[in-house]
Protein backbone atom coordinates (compact mmCIF):
# COMPACT_ATOMS: atom_id res chain seq x y z
CA UNK A 1 0.00 0.00 0.00
CA UNK A 2 1.28 3.43 -0.84
CA UNK A 3 -0.20 6.82 -0.14
CA UNK A 4 0.19 7.88 -3.76
CA UNK A 5 -2.26 5.20 -4.88
CA UNK A 6 -5.88 6.18 -5.53
CA UNK A 7 -8.16 5.82 -2.55
CA UNK A 8 -10.50 3.76 -4.70
CA UNK A 9 -9.68 2.06 -7.96
CA UNK A 10 -12.40 -0.04 -9.55
CA UNK A 11 -11.63 -1.56 -12.93
CA UNK A 12 -14.04 -3.49 -15.12
CA UNK A 13 -16.13 -4.42 -12.11
CA UNK A 14 -18.88 -6.87 -13.00
CA UNK A 15 -21.43 -8.75 -10.92
CA UNK A 16 -24.38 -10.77 -12.10
CA UNK A 17 -27.18 -12.34 -10.12
CA UNK A 18 -28.65 -15.05 -12.33
CA UNK A 19 -29.91 -13.34 -15.47
CA UNK A 20 -29.52 -9.84 -13.98
CA UNK A 21 -26.31 -7.91 -14.53
CA UNK A 22 -26.22 -5.67 -11.48
CA UNK A 23 -22.83 -4.12 -12.20
CA UNK A 24 -21.62 -4.08 -15.76
CA UNK A 25 -17.95 -3.34 -16.33
CA UNK A 26 -17.81 -0.37 -13.99
CA UNK A 27 -14.64 1.74 -13.82
CA UNK A 28 -14.09 4.34 -11.14
CA UNK A 29 -11.05 6.00 -9.69
CA UNK A 30 -11.22 8.28 -6.67
CA UNK A 31 -8.25 10.31 -5.49
CA UNK A 32 -7.52 10.73 -1.77
CA UNK A 33 -9.51 13.61 -0.30
CA UNK A 34 -12.33 13.63 -2.81
CA UNK A 35 -15.95 13.71 -1.64
CA UNK A 36 -17.86 11.74 -4.24
CA UNK A 37 -21.58 11.08 -4.59
CA UNK A 38 -22.49 7.81 -6.19
CA UNK A 39 -25.86 8.72 -7.59
CA UNK A 40 -28.42 6.59 -9.31
CA UNK A 41 -31.98 5.32 -9.10
CA UNK A 42 -32.89 2.28 -7.04
CA UNK A 43 -31.57 -0.87 -8.66
CA UNK A 44 -28.80 0.94 -10.53
CA UNK A 45 -26.15 -1.24 -8.88
CA UNK A 46 -24.94 1.16 -6.20
CA UNK A 47 -25.19 -1.19 -3.25
CA UNK A 48 -23.68 -4.11 -5.18
CA UNK A 49 -20.75 -1.90 -6.15
CA UNK A 50 -20.29 -0.74 -2.56
CA UNK A 51 -20.40 -4.36 -1.34
CA UNK A 52 -17.64 -5.33 -3.77
CA UNK A 53 -15.65 -2.22 -2.90
CA UNK A 54 -15.70 -3.23 0.78
CA UNK A 55 -14.94 -6.88 0.11
CA UNK A 56 -18.40 -8.03 1.24
CA UNK A 57 -19.11 -9.42 -2.23
CA UNK A 58 -16.74 -10.94 -4.76
CA UNK A 59 -16.83 -9.50 -8.28
CA UNK A 60 -17.45 -11.89 -11.16
CA UNK A 61 -14.89 -9.91 -13.11
CA UNK A 62 -12.75 -6.85 -12.58
CA UNK A 63 -10.66 -5.64 -9.66
CA UNK A 64 -11.04 -3.54 -6.54
CA UNK A 65 -8.05 -1.74 -5.02
CA UNK A 66 -8.27 0.50 -2.00
CA UNK A 67 -5.12 2.58 -1.47
CA UNK A 68 -3.39 0.13 -3.78
CA UNK A 69 -4.29 -2.95 -1.74
CA UNK A 70 -7.01 -5.49 -1.18
CA UNK A 71 -10.25 -4.31 0.47
CA UNK A 72 -9.75 -6.87 3.26
CA UNK A 73 -6.36 -5.32 4.02
CA UNK A 74 -7.83 -1.83 4.19
CA UNK A 75 -10.54 -3.11 6.55
CA UNK A 76 -8.01 -4.92 8.70
CA UNK A 77 -5.98 -1.78 9.15
CA UNK A 78 -8.93 0.49 9.71
CA UNK A 79 -8.21 2.50 6.57
CA UNK A 80 -11.76 2.10 5.33
CA UNK A 81 -14.97 2.26 7.33
CA UNK A 82 -18.55 2.19 6.17
CA UNK A 83 -22.05 3.15 7.11
CA UNK A 84 -24.27 0.58 5.47
CA UNK A 85 -27.85 1.00 4.43
CA UNK A 86 -29.09 -1.99 6.31
CA UNK A 87 -27.69 -3.94 9.02
CA UNK A 88 -26.35 -4.70 11.92
CA UNK A 89 -26.83 -3.28 15.33
CA UNK A 90 -27.54 -5.25 18.49
CA UNK A 91 -30.79 -3.93 19.93
CA UNK A 92 -30.04 -4.96 23.50
CA UNK A 93 -26.79 -3.01 23.79
CA UNK A 94 -26.75 0.66 24.66
CA UNK A 95 -25.34 3.20 22.22
CA UNK A 96 -22.16 3.62 24.27
CA UNK A 97 -21.72 -0.14 24.73
CA UNK A 98 -21.96 -0.67 20.98
CA UNK A 99 -19.22 1.89 20.37
CA UNK A 100 -17.03 0.61 23.22
CA UNK A 101 -17.35 -2.98 22.04
CA UNK A 102 -16.58 -2.10 18.44
CA UNK A 103 -13.59 -0.03 19.55
CA UNK A 104 -12.03 -3.20 20.96
CA UNK A 105 -12.16 -4.80 17.52
CA UNK A 106 -9.53 -2.32 16.33
CA UNK A 107 -5.95 -2.04 17.45
CA UNK A 108 -6.28 1.68 18.05
CA UNK A 109 -9.21 4.07 17.76
CA UNK A 110 -10.30 7.59 18.47
CA UNK A 111 -11.71 7.95 22.01
CA UNK A 112 -15.27 6.65 22.41
CA UNK A 113 -16.49 9.94 23.91
CA UNK A 114 -15.10 11.82 20.92
CA UNK A 115 -16.86 9.77 18.25
CA UNK A 116 -20.14 9.88 20.19
CA UNK A 117 -19.80 13.65 20.30
CA UNK A 118 -18.90 13.97 16.63
CA UNK A 119 -21.79 11.75 15.57
CA UNK A 120 -24.13 13.85 17.69
CA UNK A 121 -25.25 10.99 19.94
CA UNK A 122 -23.39 11.76 23.17
CA UNK A 123 -26.73 12.73 24.70
CA UNK A 124 -28.24 9.29 24.12
CA UNK A 125 -25.17 7.23 25.03
CA UNK A 126 -27.05 5.19 27.64
CA UNK A 127 -30.11 4.51 25.51
CA UNK A 128 -30.75 0.95 24.31
CA UNK A 129 -30.13 0.70 20.57
CA UNK A 130 -33.56 -0.87 20.08
CA UNK A 131 -35.15 2.27 21.48
CA UNK A 132 -33.30 4.62 19.12
CA UNK A 133 -34.96 6.13 16.06
CA UNK A 134 -33.77 5.17 12.59
CA UNK A 135 -31.83 8.41 12.36
CA UNK A 136 -30.17 7.88 15.73
CA UNK A 137 -29.20 4.34 14.75
CA UNK A 138 -27.70 5.67 11.56
CA UNK A 139 -25.66 8.22 13.49
CA UNK A 140 -24.54 5.36 15.72
CA UNK A 141 -23.33 3.51 12.60
CA UNK A 142 -21.55 6.69 11.64
CA UNK A 143 -19.93 6.86 15.10
CA UNK A 144 -18.71 3.27 14.64
CA UNK A 145 -17.27 4.21 11.26
CA UNK A 146 -15.43 7.17 12.83
CA UNK A 147 -13.68 4.96 15.40
CA UNK A 148 -10.65 3.92 13.29
CA UNK A 149 -10.27 7.46 11.89
CA UNK A 150 -10.48 5.94 8.41
CA UNK A 151 -8.83 7.37 5.31
CA UNK A 152 -11.89 6.33 3.31
CA UNK A 153 -15.45 6.60 4.56
CA UNK A 154 -18.11 4.81 2.53
CA UNK A 155 -21.77 5.60 3.13
CA UNK A 156 -24.39 3.48 1.39
CA UNK A 157 -27.67 5.38 1.16
CA UNK A 158 -27.14 6.59 4.70
CA UNK A 159 -30.35 8.56 5.04
CA UNK A 160 -32.82 6.11 3.50
CA UNK A 161 -35.95 5.94 5.58
CA UNK A 162 -35.12 9.00 7.67
CA UNK A 163 -37.48 11.92 8.04
CA UNK A 164 -36.40 15.38 6.94
CA UNK A 165 -35.10 16.29 10.36
CA UNK A 166 -33.18 13.04 10.67
CA UNK A 167 -31.55 13.57 7.31
CA UNK A 168 -30.55 17.10 8.22
CA UNK A 169 -29.06 16.02 11.55
CA UNK A 170 -27.21 13.19 9.88
CA UNK A 171 -25.61 15.36 7.24
CA UNK A 172 -24.77 17.94 9.88
CA UNK A 173 -22.83 15.25 11.70
CA UNK A 174 -21.06 14.26 8.48
CA UNK A 175 -20.21 17.87 7.69
CA UNK A 176 -18.91 18.44 11.18
CA UNK A 177 -16.48 15.64 10.55
CA UNK A 178 -14.10 17.70 8.51
CA UNK A 179 -10.83 15.87 8.85
CA UNK A 180 -8.88 17.02 5.90
CA UNK A 181 -7.72 14.31 3.58
CA UNK A 182 -10.57 11.93 4.38
CA UNK A 183 -11.98 10.48 1.20
CA UNK A 184 -15.75 10.13 1.26
CA UNK A 185 -17.86 8.07 -1.10
CA UNK A 186 -21.58 8.07 -0.55
CA UNK A 187 -24.25 6.31 -2.53
CA UNK A 188 -27.59 8.04 -2.67
CA UNK A 189 -30.67 8.44 -4.74
CA UNK A 190 -31.39 11.82 -3.17
CA UNK A 191 -30.21 14.46 -5.60
CA UNK A 192 -30.21 17.27 -3.08
CA UNK A 193 -27.74 15.31 -0.96
CA UNK A 194 -25.40 14.80 -3.88
CA UNK A 195 -25.78 18.43 -4.89
CA UNK A 196 -25.23 19.81 -1.41
CA UNK A 197 -22.42 17.63 -0.18
CA UNK A 198 -20.35 16.15 -2.98
CA UNK A 199 -17.47 17.74 -4.91
CA UNK A 200 -17.96 15.19 -7.60
CA UNK A 201 -20.93 13.21 -8.81
CA UNK A 202 -20.75 9.83 -10.45
CA UNK A 203 -24.05 8.97 -12.09
CA UNK A 204 -24.72 5.28 -12.41
CA UNK A 205 -27.39 3.50 -14.34
CA UNK A 206 -27.81 -0.20 -15.03
CA UNK A 207 -24.46 -0.93 -13.48
CA UNK A 208 -22.50 1.52 -15.60
CA UNK A 209 -21.16 5.03 -15.08
CA UNK A 210 -23.19 7.30 -17.36
CA UNK A 211 -21.78 10.63 -16.21
CA UNK A 212 -18.91 11.69 -13.98
CA UNK A 213 -17.98 15.24 -13.09
CA UNK A 214 -18.39 18.15 -10.72
CA UNK A 215 -21.90 19.07 -9.66
CA UNK A 216 -21.81 22.02 -12.05
CA UNK A 217 -20.66 19.83 -14.92
CA UNK A 218 -23.43 17.33 -14.31
CA UNK A 219 -25.98 20.14 -14.25
CA UNK A 220 -24.60 21.47 -17.52
CA UNK A 221 -25.13 18.12 -19.13
CA UNK A 222 -28.77 18.92 -19.00
CA UNK A 223 -28.51 22.66 -19.40
CA UNK A 224 -31.38 24.88 -20.38
CA UNK A 225 -34.61 25.95 -18.78
CA UNK A 226 -38.15 24.77 -18.41
CA UNK A 227 -41.06 27.02 -19.36
CA UNK A 228 -44.30 25.89 -17.84
CA UNK A 229 -47.74 27.35 -18.52
CA UNK A 230 -51.41 26.54 -18.11
CA UNK A 231 -52.87 26.14 -21.57
CA UNK A 232 -55.62 23.63 -22.27
CA UNK A 233 -55.24 22.18 -25.76
CA UNK A 234 -51.76 23.53 -26.33
CA UNK A 235 -50.45 23.25 -29.88
CA UNK A 236 -47.46 21.03 -29.26
CA UNK A 237 -46.21 21.10 -32.83
CA UNK A 238 -46.06 24.91 -32.89
CA UNK A 239 -44.14 24.98 -29.63
CA UNK A 240 -41.74 22.29 -30.77
CA UNK A 241 -40.99 24.30 -33.89
CA UNK A 242 -39.73 27.31 -31.90
CA UNK A 243 -35.95 27.85 -31.97
CA UNK A 244 -34.07 26.24 -29.10
CA UNK A 245 -36.88 23.95 -27.99
CA UNK A 246 -35.74 20.46 -27.06
CA UNK A 247 -38.96 18.87 -25.94
CA UNK A 248 -42.59 19.61 -25.27
CA UNK A 249 -44.60 17.77 -22.71
CA UNK A 250 -48.29 18.07 -21.82
CA UNK A 251 -49.45 17.19 -18.34
CA UNK A 252 -53.21 17.73 -18.06
CA UNK A 253 -53.85 21.43 -18.65
CA UNK A 254 -50.16 22.27 -18.20
CA UNK A 255 -47.57 22.38 -20.92
CA UNK A 256 -43.83 22.05 -20.19
CA UNK A 257 -41.27 23.18 -22.72
CA UNK A 258 -37.60 22.32 -22.30
CA UNK A 259 -35.59 24.90 -24.16
CA UNK A 260 -32.25 26.57 -24.56
CA UNK A 261 -34.00 29.94 -25.15
CA UNK A 262 -36.78 30.52 -22.65
CA UNK A 263 -37.44 34.09 -23.82
CA UNK A 264 -38.65 32.92 -27.23
CA UNK A 265 -41.00 30.38 -25.71
CA UNK A 266 -42.40 32.82 -23.14
CA UNK A 267 -42.94 35.50 -25.78
CA UNK A 268 -44.71 33.02 -28.02
CA UNK A 269 -46.94 31.74 -25.24
CA UNK A 270 -47.91 35.19 -24.00
CA UNK A 271 -48.44 36.86 -27.37
CA UNK A 272 -49.73 34.11 -29.67
CA UNK A 273 -51.71 31.92 -27.28
CA UNK A 274 -54.03 32.25 -24.33
CA UNK A 275 -51.56 30.55 -21.98
CA UNK A 276 -51.62 31.65 -18.34
CA UNK A 277 -49.40 31.26 -15.27
CA UNK A 278 -46.14 31.19 -17.21
CA UNK A 279 -43.20 30.02 -15.07
CA UNK A 280 -39.55 29.79 -16.07
CA UNK A 281 -37.18 27.60 -14.05
CA UNK A 282 -33.59 26.51 -14.45
CA UNK A 283 -33.16 22.83 -14.93
CA UNK A 284 -31.85 21.46 -11.71
CA UNK A 285 -29.84 18.42 -10.88
CA UNK A 286 -33.02 16.39 -10.71
CA UNK A 287 -33.66 17.04 -14.38
CA UNK A 288 -30.12 16.11 -15.25
CA UNK A 289 -30.53 12.99 -13.22
CA UNK A 290 -33.77 12.04 -14.91
CA UNK A 291 -32.39 12.76 -18.35
CA UNK A 292 -29.27 10.72 -17.81
CA UNK A 293 -30.73 7.82 -15.92
CA UNK A 294 -34.08 7.45 -17.67
CA UNK B 1 -16.20 22.20 5.22
CA UNK B 2 -14.69 23.83 8.27
CA UNK B 3 -11.09 24.59 9.04
CA UNK B 4 -8.83 21.70 9.83
CA UNK B 5 -7.07 21.38 13.14
CA UNK B 6 -3.53 20.22 13.67
CA UNK B 7 -4.63 16.83 14.93
CA UNK B 8 -6.66 16.23 11.82
CA UNK B 9 -3.88 16.97 9.40
CA UNK B 10 -1.42 14.51 10.85
CA UNK B 11 -1.40 11.18 9.06
CA UNK B 12 0.29 9.26 11.84
CA UNK B 13 -2.64 7.02 12.70
CA UNK B 14 -1.82 3.75 14.45
CA UNK B 15 -3.21 1.16 12.09
CA UNK B 16 -2.05 -2.06 13.68
CA UNK B 17 -4.76 -4.73 13.86
CA UNK B 18 -5.95 -5.73 17.35
CA UNK B 19 -4.20 -8.27 19.58
CA UNK B 20 -5.63 -11.80 19.39
CA UNK B 21 -7.79 -10.76 16.46
CA UNK B 22 -10.02 -8.67 18.74
CA UNK B 23 -10.67 -11.29 21.44
CA UNK B 24 -10.44 -9.49 24.77
CA UNK B 25 -11.85 -9.28 28.28
CA UNK B 26 -13.76 -5.99 27.92
CA UNK B 27 -15.81 -7.39 25.02
CA UNK B 28 -16.45 -10.55 27.01
CA UNK B 29 -17.67 -8.39 29.91
CA UNK B 30 -20.09 -6.52 27.66
CA UNK B 31 -21.34 -9.81 26.19
CA UNK B 32 -21.99 -11.28 29.62
CA UNK B 33 -23.73 -8.15 30.83
CA UNK B 34 -25.90 -8.34 27.72
CA UNK B 35 -27.04 -11.84 28.54
CA UNK B 36 -27.63 -11.06 32.18
CA UNK B 37 -29.86 -8.15 31.18
CA UNK B 38 -32.09 -10.48 29.21
CA UNK B 39 -34.83 -11.61 31.62
CA UNK B 40 -35.99 -14.38 29.32
CA UNK B 41 -32.55 -15.94 29.16
CA UNK B 42 -32.09 -15.62 32.91
CA UNK B 43 -35.42 -17.32 33.43
CA UNK B 44 -34.37 -20.30 31.33
CA UNK B 45 -30.79 -20.75 32.51
CA UNK B 46 -30.98 -19.74 36.17
CA UNK B 47 -34.55 -19.62 37.48
CA UNK B 48 -36.12 -22.64 35.79
CA UNK B 49 -33.51 -25.25 36.76
CA UNK B 50 -33.66 -23.93 40.34
CA UNK B 51 -37.45 -24.15 40.39
CA UNK B 52 -37.26 -27.68 38.97
CA UNK B 53 -35.09 -28.61 41.92
CA UNK B 54 -37.55 -27.16 44.40
CA UNK B 55 -40.45 -28.92 42.67
CA UNK B 56 -38.93 -32.33 41.95
CA UNK B 57 -35.88 -32.50 44.17
CA UNK B 58 -37.18 -31.43 47.56
CA UNK B 59 -39.97 -34.04 47.77
CA UNK B 60 -37.29 -36.75 47.75
CA UNK B 61 -35.65 -35.36 50.87
CA UNK B 62 -34.69 -38.14 53.22
CA UNK B 63 -34.34 -40.74 50.46
CA UNK B 64 -30.88 -42.15 49.84
CA UNK B 65 -29.04 -43.78 46.97
CA UNK B 66 -27.59 -47.28 47.39
CA UNK B 67 -24.33 -45.76 48.66
CA UNK B 68 -26.11 -43.72 51.30
CA UNK B 69 -25.78 -40.34 49.60
CA UNK B 70 -28.97 -38.32 49.19
CA UNK B 71 -31.22 -38.54 46.11
CA UNK B 72 -31.50 -34.75 46.23
CA UNK B 73 -27.80 -34.68 45.31
CA UNK B 74 -28.50 -36.84 42.25
CA UNK B 75 -31.28 -34.50 41.14
CA UNK B 76 -29.29 -31.37 41.89
CA UNK B 77 -26.31 -32.50 39.82
CA UNK B 78 -28.58 -33.56 36.95
CA UNK B 79 -30.27 -30.18 36.96
CA UNK B 80 -26.89 -28.42 37.15
CA UNK B 81 -25.97 -30.23 33.93
CA UNK B 82 -29.29 -29.10 32.49
CA UNK B 83 -28.72 -25.47 33.56
CA UNK B 84 -25.23 -25.47 32.07
CA UNK B 85 -26.34 -26.99 28.78
CA UNK B 86 -29.20 -24.54 28.33
CA UNK B 87 -26.83 -21.66 29.16
CA UNK B 88 -24.10 -22.68 26.75
CA UNK B 89 -26.52 -23.60 23.98
CA UNK B 90 -28.29 -20.26 24.15
CA UNK B 91 -25.00 -18.36 24.21
CA UNK B 92 -23.76 -20.28 21.18
CA UNK B 93 -27.06 -19.93 19.36
CA UNK B 94 -26.82 -16.15 19.83
CA UNK B 95 -24.86 -16.12 16.57
CA UNK B 96 -28.16 -16.92 14.84
CA UNK B 97 -29.68 -13.71 16.16
CA UNK B 98 -26.60 -11.70 15.28
CA UNK B 99 -26.54 -13.07 11.78
CA UNK B 100 -30.27 -12.38 11.36
CA UNK B 101 -29.82 -8.81 12.57
CA UNK B 102 -26.90 -8.25 10.21
CA UNK B 103 -24.44 -7.66 13.03
CA UNK B 104 -22.10 -10.30 11.60
CA UNK B 105 -22.02 -8.28 8.39
CA UNK B 106 -21.21 -5.14 10.35
CA UNK B 107 -18.36 -7.02 12.04
CA UNK B 108 -16.90 -7.93 8.67
CA UNK B 109 -16.21 -4.22 8.22
CA UNK B 110 -13.96 -4.25 11.30
CA UNK B 111 -10.59 -5.95 11.84
CA UNK B 112 -12.22 -8.46 14.23
CA UNK B 113 -11.16 -11.95 13.15
CA UNK B 114 -14.02 -14.43 12.76
CA UNK B 115 -12.19 -16.91 15.00
CA UNK B 116 -11.98 -14.27 17.73
CA UNK B 117 -15.72 -13.72 17.40
CA UNK B 118 -16.42 -17.42 17.90
CA UNK B 119 -13.93 -17.59 20.78
CA UNK B 120 -15.81 -14.74 22.47
CA UNK B 121 -19.09 -16.62 22.04
CA UNK B 122 -17.63 -19.82 23.48
CA UNK B 123 -16.10 -17.95 26.42
CA UNK B 124 -19.41 -16.20 27.10
CA UNK B 125 -21.16 -19.57 26.93
CA UNK B 126 -18.77 -21.09 29.43
CA UNK B 127 -19.11 -18.21 31.91
CA UNK B 128 -22.88 -18.56 31.73
CA UNK B 129 -22.65 -22.31 32.05
CA UNK B 130 -20.56 -21.90 35.19
CA UNK B 131 -23.14 -19.50 36.54
CA UNK B 132 -25.88 -22.05 35.84
CA UNK B 133 -24.01 -24.75 37.77
CA UNK B 134 -23.21 -22.44 40.69
CA UNK B 135 -26.78 -21.21 41.05
CA UNK B 136 -28.16 -24.75 40.98
CA UNK B 137 -25.61 -25.88 43.57
CA UNK B 138 -26.33 -22.85 45.74
CA UNK B 139 -30.06 -23.60 45.68
CA UNK B 140 -29.29 -27.23 46.48
CA UNK B 141 -26.98 -26.37 49.36
CA UNK B 142 -29.48 -23.86 50.75
CA UNK B 143 -32.16 -26.57 50.58
CA UNK B 144 -30.09 -28.90 52.71
CA UNK B 145 -28.20 -31.03 50.19
CA UNK B 146 -25.08 -32.30 51.94
CA UNK B 147 -22.41 -34.09 49.92
CA UNK B 148 -18.69 -34.86 50.37
CA UNK B 149 -16.56 -31.91 49.21
CA UNK B 150 -14.96 -33.88 46.36
CA UNK B 151 -18.41 -34.62 44.90
CA UNK B 152 -19.33 -30.92 44.77
CA UNK B 153 -16.08 -30.07 43.02
CA UNK B 154 -15.82 -33.02 40.64
CA UNK B 155 -19.49 -33.06 39.65
CA UNK B 156 -19.59 -29.29 39.30
CA UNK B 157 -16.50 -29.20 37.09
CA UNK B 158 -17.73 -32.08 34.95
CA UNK B 159 -21.17 -30.52 34.48
CA UNK B 160 -19.47 -27.27 33.52
CA UNK B 161 -16.75 -28.57 31.20
CA UNK B 162 -19.17 -31.07 29.66
CA UNK B 163 -21.40 -28.16 28.67
CA UNK B 164 -18.76 -27.32 26.07
CA UNK B 165 -20.57 -29.88 23.89
CA UNK B 166 -23.58 -27.65 23.96
CA UNK B 167 -21.65 -24.47 23.27
CA UNK B 168 -20.63 -26.25 20.05
CA UNK B 169 -24.22 -27.41 19.55
CA UNK B 170 -25.45 -23.83 19.99
CA UNK B 171 -22.94 -22.51 17.45
CA UNK B 172 -23.87 -25.31 15.07
CA UNK B 173 -27.55 -24.35 15.28
CA UNK B 174 -26.68 -20.66 15.15
CA UNK B 175 -24.82 -21.04 11.88
CA UNK B 176 -27.47 -23.38 10.50
CA UNK B 177 -30.49 -21.15 11.09
CA UNK B 178 -30.14 -17.38 10.96
CA UNK B 179 -33.30 -16.61 12.93
CA UNK B 180 -33.78 -14.12 15.69
CA UNK B 181 -35.99 -16.47 17.72
CA UNK B 182 -33.96 -19.64 17.29
CA UNK B 183 -34.09 -20.49 21.02
CA UNK B 184 -37.86 -20.90 20.81
CA UNK B 185 -37.22 -24.02 18.79
CA UNK B 186 -34.02 -25.12 20.45
CA UNK B 187 -35.40 -24.80 24.00
CA UNK B 188 -37.98 -27.60 23.65
CA UNK B 189 -35.42 -29.71 21.78
CA UNK B 190 -33.05 -29.35 24.73
CA UNK B 191 -35.79 -30.45 27.13
CA UNK B 192 -36.31 -33.63 25.08
CA UNK B 193 -32.56 -34.29 24.93
CA UNK B 194 -32.32 -33.72 28.68
CA UNK B 195 -35.13 -36.22 29.22
CA UNK B 196 -33.39 -38.79 27.01
CA UNK B 197 -30.11 -38.02 28.71
CA UNK B 198 -31.58 -39.00 32.06
CA UNK B 199 -31.49 -35.54 33.62
CA UNK B 200 -35.16 -35.40 34.59
CA UNK B 201 -35.86 -39.02 35.47
CA UNK B 202 -33.47 -41.95 35.88
CA UNK B 203 -33.16 -43.88 32.64
CA UNK B 204 -33.95 -47.06 34.54
CA UNK B 205 -37.57 -45.86 34.62
CA UNK B 206 -37.77 -45.75 30.81
CA UNK B 207 -38.74 -48.72 28.60
CA UNK B 208 -35.75 -50.79 27.53
CA UNK B 209 -35.82 -49.66 23.88
CA UNK B 210 -35.84 -46.02 24.92
CA UNK B 211 -32.99 -46.67 27.31
CA UNK B 212 -30.85 -48.16 24.57
CA UNK B 213 -31.56 -45.24 22.24
CA UNK B 214 -30.96 -42.74 25.03
CA UNK B 215 -27.38 -43.89 25.41
CA UNK B 216 -26.58 -42.45 22.01
CA UNK B 217 -28.15 -39.02 22.58
CA UNK B 218 -25.87 -36.07 23.35
CA UNK B 219 -26.87 -35.37 26.95
CA UNK B 220 -26.46 -38.91 28.24
CA UNK B 221 -22.68 -38.89 28.48
CA UNK B 222 -22.34 -35.59 30.31
CA UNK B 223 -25.08 -36.55 32.78
CA UNK B 224 -23.48 -39.93 33.54
CA UNK B 225 -20.02 -38.43 34.03
CA UNK B 226 -21.24 -35.54 36.16
CA UNK B 227 -23.08 -37.91 38.51
CA UNK B 228 -20.26 -40.45 38.63
CA UNK B 229 -18.52 -38.82 41.63
CA UNK B 230 -21.83 -39.05 43.52
CA UNK B 231 -22.85 -42.57 42.54
CA UNK B 232 -19.28 -43.81 42.83
CA UNK B 233 -19.59 -45.86 39.65
CA UNK B 234 -16.25 -44.66 38.35
CA UNK B 235 -15.55 -43.49 34.82
CA UNK B 236 -17.95 -45.01 32.35
CA UNK B 237 -16.08 -45.30 29.07
CA UNK B 238 -19.28 -45.46 27.05
CA UNK B 239 -20.18 -42.07 28.52
CA UNK B 240 -16.74 -40.68 27.66
CA UNK B 241 -17.13 -41.96 24.12
CA UNK B 242 -20.57 -40.37 23.92
CA UNK B 243 -19.29 -36.95 25.02
CA UNK B 244 -16.26 -37.11 22.75
CA UNK B 245 -18.27 -38.17 19.71
CA UNK B 246 -20.88 -35.45 20.11
CA UNK B 247 -18.29 -32.76 20.82
CA UNK B 248 -16.42 -33.71 17.67
CA UNK B 249 -19.66 -33.87 15.67
CA UNK B 250 -21.01 -30.49 16.77
CA UNK B 251 -17.57 -28.89 16.81
CA UNK B 252 -16.75 -29.94 13.26
CA UNK B 253 -20.27 -29.12 12.10
CA UNK B 254 -20.08 -25.64 13.61
CA UNK B 255 -16.58 -25.12 12.17
CA UNK B 256 -17.76 -26.15 8.72
CA UNK B 257 -20.81 -23.89 8.75
CA UNK B 258 -18.73 -21.09 10.23
CA UNK B 259 -16.25 -21.33 7.37
CA UNK B 260 -19.06 -21.32 4.84
CA UNK B 261 -20.45 -18.23 6.54
CA UNK B 262 -17.19 -16.28 6.62
CA UNK B 263 -16.07 -17.12 3.10
CA UNK B 264 -19.46 -16.36 1.59
CA UNK B 265 -18.78 -13.27 -0.44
Amino acid sequence: MTDSAPAVDLAGLTKTFGPVTAVDGLDLRIAPGEVVAFLGPNGAGKTTTVDMLLGLARPDAGTVRLFGGEPADAVRHGRVAAVMQTGGLLKDLTVAETVRMTAHFYGHTRPVAEVLERAGIAGIADRAVGKCSGGQQQRLRFALALLPDPDLMVLDEPTTGMDVEGRRDFWQAIRADARSGRTVLFATHYLDEADAYADRIVLIRQGRVVADGTTAEIKNLAAGRVVRATQPGADQAALAALPGVRSVEVRGDAVLVHTGDSDVVARHLLTRTDARDVEITSRNLEDAFLTLTA
Amino acid sequence: MTATTSSTTTRAVDRRPPMLGGFCAPVLAIEIRRVLRNRRTLLFILVMPAVFFLLFGLPTRGENLDNGLPVTGWIMISLAVYAAMVATTSAGAAVATERALGWSRQLRLTPLRPAAYVATKVATAMVLGLLGVLVEFAVGAASGVRLPAHVWVESGLTAWVGALVFAAFGLFVGYLAPAENVMQFVGPALAILAMLGGLFVPLELLPDVMRQIAKFTPVYGVGQLARAPLTGTGVDWAAVANVTAWTVFFGLGAARLFRRDTTRV
